[in-house]
């Protein structure tokens, strides 16, 4: 590499390393590394973010050119449809259910493992483990059977098959959710072992109790984490929709007691071919998860404390 | 002396009685999967009318049933189109979100602030958001039903977790050994394929091992795009299983359920650690 190349901007901002390349030149590779994701940003997200926007305004079947026709999508899903809501109040229900005994089951396992001898690695595996498995659907397939009139709930509780029932059919979709505990529980002992074992001796010391430890040391200590997995649960769990769709064979009932909003979204774009009301769902669920996520950021500042001593 | 004595026993209690906790939890936890294992190998007459969880007698034909495949499709058919879908996938993910990674944790570009705080803002977008205008495009380009708007997006690091999954890793590397490498006249690119990537292995590995797992079990988008039997998955043909909700087709449908299943658990155990590692460090450092 010859340095009469090099024009005298791009020298200056070179640097102090006497052999370190051209700015100009750095930055080209920079780009060429990031030519895949900056394609796929353009041309899978932010131009299909802008379509279907568009065609949320639209009548859109695939086949005839998109008509335009205004805001009525939105009024239409707003005032004129009960099952759009029925949607809403089920994905919310299941939120609200799945969430909150997800996290709790793997915050009280995480806490149990945490200060175990021996076994550790092999229960967090063993406890892990559903996560991986069970988004498949071979094991929605097994909820279905278990949870059906004659299947294992109905012989111990004599119930009846919770997959029959309005009622409870959700229940068993969100069951099937908090089974799958083991990834937050991963999260939340990692974070666990990252509070300085000092922190805990100058409680003692100062003579805080068990309880008063996980009070004043454990809880604010873990809060930042316990935050991501909350905001990374309700995300996922707005958007369920494999097991609704296994446990109800596809029809989101009974009753459309778990039509999920997902669901719902496939039935009115992919089988009704109503794409543009699709698409406005679609844009309907991005501002709530956005809401929802911009709300827990701005709640957090007041419950989320970040042990930040410089090393950001 | 006495004192430790009889503060220490009522610890050592507590501590069978965690073991025995989660010993209970696991059996509990663990009651699906065996009921699916005991369900694949049960005669039809047993499925319903026998609560045992143990089959009166092992009743293999159901895995020949189940090997005969759905719809006159062959079940290595099925599997096989599973297989390309996600060696895909992986293949795709591992390139794509290395480069991209690479570029955000090492090199110096205009915008990359606000680049980044995008990437990472893409990982909480609802794919629902992007869902129909990406299958409009496919459908205009006559690759709907193909395997490639299953594959291709892979292929342009579409999948942002795995980008910010790598970065992290990539900024925990000693950068010593790139200066190195460049005061011996290495370029970025000779930096990254020779120094930088062999060293980001176990973020790799991890990336592979998650995008087959979820390859694997993806339905939703399976579900849209492909509709041609022939092309289905070993997920698409249980789906169809779902419908035909009569009892005689319930041993082999969970014997296909359980060949569905194993590829993952056979990945689980071999690769527990860099999937529990994994896990663990996407919550920590971002």
């Amino acid at each position: 590499m010859t340095t009469t190349a090099i024009p005298a901007e791009a020298q200056r901002t070179a640097g102090p390393a006497p052999k370190r390349r051209p700015k100009r030149e750095r930055e080209g590779a920079a780009w060429v590394f990031l030519s895949p994701w900056v394609l796929g940003a353009v041309v899978l997200t932010l131009l299909p973010m802008a379509v279907s926007l568009y065609l949320s305004f639209t009548d859109y079947n695939l086949f005839d050119p998109p008509r335009w026709v205004g805001l009525r999508n939105y009024t239409q899903m707003f005032t004129e449809d009960p099952r759009y809501w029925r949607s809403v109040v089920t994905t919310v229900t299941y939120v609200v259910i799945a969430v909150p005994l997800q996290l709790a089951l793997a915050l009280v396992v995480a806490l149990a493992l945490k200060s175990m001898k021996h076994g550790k690695a092999f229960y967090r595996s063993a406890f892990y483990a559903p996560s991986l498995l069970g988004a498949s659907m071979s094991i929605a397939l097994v909820w279905r059977a278990v949870f059906n009139d004659g299947g294992t709930v109905d012989n111990l509780l004599g119930t009846g098959g919770w997959v029959n029932k309005p009622g409870w059919a959700l229940l068993a979709v969100a069951l099937l959710t908090v089974w799958q505990f083991g990834a937050p529980m991963v999260i939340f002992l990692a974070g666990l072992q990252q509070i300085p074992a000092e922190l805990y001796e100058a409680a003692a010391v100062d003579g805080a109790g068990k309880w008063r430890q996980f009070l004043s040391v454990t809880v604010p200590m873990l809060s930042p984490v316990l935050f991501f997995n909350l905001v990374l649960q309700t995300i996922q769990a707005f958007q369920v929709f494999t097991p609704a769709f296994a446990i109800s064979a596809g029809k989101g009932g009974p009753a459309d007691s778990t039509l999920v909003y997902t669901m719902y979204l496939y039935d009115r774009g992919f089988v009704a071919s109503h794409m543009g009301y699709a698409s406005a769902m679609a844009w309907v669920l991005l501002l709530v998860i956005g809401i929802v996520t911009a709300v827990l950021f701005r709640t957090s500042r007041s419950w989320v404390f970040y042990a930040s001593e410089g090393d950001r | 002396m006495t004192a430790t004595a009889v503060t220490r026993k009522p610890v050592r209690w507590g501590r069978i009685a965690l073991h025995l906790g989660c010993l209970a939890a696991l059996l509990v936890m663990l009651y699906p999967l065996a009921w699916l294992l005991a369900t694949s190998l049960k005669p039809a007459d047993e499925v319903i009318a026998s609560l045992d969880l143990l089959p009166g007698h092992l009743e293999w034909s159901n895995y020949e049933t189940a090997f005969e495949g759905v719809n006159d499709v062959s079940i290595w058919r099925l599997l096989s189109n599973s297989l390309i879908i996600a060696g895909g996938a992986v293949l795709g993910n591992v390139i794509s979100c290395s480069l991209a990674a690479y570029a955000f944790a090492r090199l110096r570009f205009r915008f990359r602030g606000p680049l980044f705080a995008f990437m990472i803002a893409t990982i909480m977008l609802p794919h629902h958001a992007v869902l129909i205008p990406q299958y409009i495009i496919f459908n205009q380009l006559g690759l709907v039903n193909t395997y490639w708007p299953l594959i291709l997006p892979k292929f342009l690091a579409t999948e942002a977790f795995f980008v910010f999954l790598i970065v992290q890793f990539m900024r925990g590397l000693p950068r010593e050994l790139e200066e190195a490498a460049r005061i011996d006249g290495c370029g970025p690119f000779r930096s990254f394929f020779q120094v930088v990537l062999p060293l980001t292995r176990p973020a790799l590995i991890t990336t592979a091992i998650f995008t087959f797992i979820w390859t694997w079990n993806d339905f939703f988008t399976q579900l849209i795009y492909l509709f041609d039997p022939d092309k289905f998955t070993l997920t698409l043909a249980l789906r169809s299983f779902v419908d035909a909700s009569s009892t005689s087709a319930f041993g082999p449908m969970f014997a296909m359920s359980v060949i569905a299943l194993l590829p993952i658990v056979l990945f689980f155990l071999a690769f527990q650690r860099f999937l529990v590692e994994g896990m663990a460090s996407s919550g920590l450092k971002g």
